[in-house]
């Protein structure tokens, strides 16, 4: 069974690659490359996977769930500049693919248990562009 | 691989008529939506790309080329138009939503070779969202790798 928890958080960044042009960088990134940068009210949602425990009924305890988005998502990037404030975006373009294979990074370990894992992180940077991270990507 | 999913917005009018079947057969049918002079919708279309990630740019595919390609071969199409009257693919063929999907879905792969050749990255599937209440999504197999360019279409999911 899948369970699905919801966050948000805002923060700005800027996408370009200081070895390119600015037409360079306009022509690969568009207006996400403006160089002070622009922000996002970024729309998270997490999906656990696992079976009902039979005590419980529950898949995953929503409360720890929440819990550990708050820990090690919302806190760290919620009102920051992804790039100059959020590891590891000093060096690696925060484009949509790489925060949400970032946050797939920092929640796995946390949500992995013996009853569970993390079957995917779907971020919205927008209402009209989201990346889907299922489990196997990061092994590819 | 990881996928982006891309949305976006157009307005167009159809009527659903079938030309192999007869006045009464096509009213049975279709009903409301077989109305002679058609109605119109705010039709959403999500694209998903599925990648590697570049390493330098951090992208599965650069999102203003995957703009202009859908402008340039989709958007340009349908947006603002009678889909039964201007798409010249519709002149024989029913314009349901499922088939406006299928053509979509058939325009993407038989560009994305041109536009795309140097992409690992393919489109994994096409859905339309016709009203907030009925959506069509067909998925494509491997027929948009820049290796082996394909027509087929795997499936049509209907989404109540």
């Amino acid at each position: 069974m899948l369970v699905t928890r919801k966050a948000e958080f805002s923060a700005s960044h800027v996408c370009r690659l200081p070895s390119l042009s600015d037409a360079e960088n306009r022509e690969i990134f568009g207006d996400e490359a403006n160089p002070n940068g622009h922000g996002h009210n970024y729309v998270l949602e997490v999906t656990v996977e696992g079976d009902p425990d039979p005590v419980t009924g529950m898949v995953v305890d929503l409360k720890l769930l929440k819990k550990i988005l708050e820990q090690h998502v919302i806190e760290p990037m919620d009102h920051r500049f992804l790039n100059y404030e959020v590891p590891p975006f000093e060096k690696v373009v925060p484009t949509a693919a790489n925060l949400a294979h970032e946050i797939w990074r920092r929640l796995e370990p946390q949500v992995t248990s013996s009853a569970t894992r993390l079957a995917r992180v779907r971020l919205f940077e927008t209402e009209d562009l989201y990346v889907d991270v299922t489990a196997g990507d990061l092994a590819a | 691989m990881i996928s982006l999913t891309r949305r976006y917005r157009f307005s167009a009018s159809h009527r659903l008529h079938s030309p192999a079947l007869s006045e009464a057969e096509n009213a049975r049918v279709y009903g409301k939506c077989n109305n002679p002079f058609g109605h119109g919708h705010d039709y959403v279309l999500e694209i998903a790309v599925a990648g590697p990630v570049d390493a330098r740019t951090g992208l599965i595919i650069s999102v203003p080329a995957l703009d202009q390609f859908i402008h340039r071969h989709v958007l340009q199409l349908f947006a603002s138009r009678n889909i039964n009257a201007d798409v010249p693919q519709f002149g024989q063929l029913a314009a349901t939503t499922e088939n406006v999907a299928l053509v979509i879905a058939g325009i993407v792969q038989q560009n994305w070779h041109d536009s795309f050749s140097d992409l690992p990255a393919r489109a994994t599937s096409i859905r339309i969202q016709e009203t907030a209440r009925n959506g069509f999504e067909v998925l494509l197999g491997a027929s948009t790798s820049s290796m082996r360019p394909r027509t087929e279409m795997e499936r049509v999911l209907v989404h109540g």
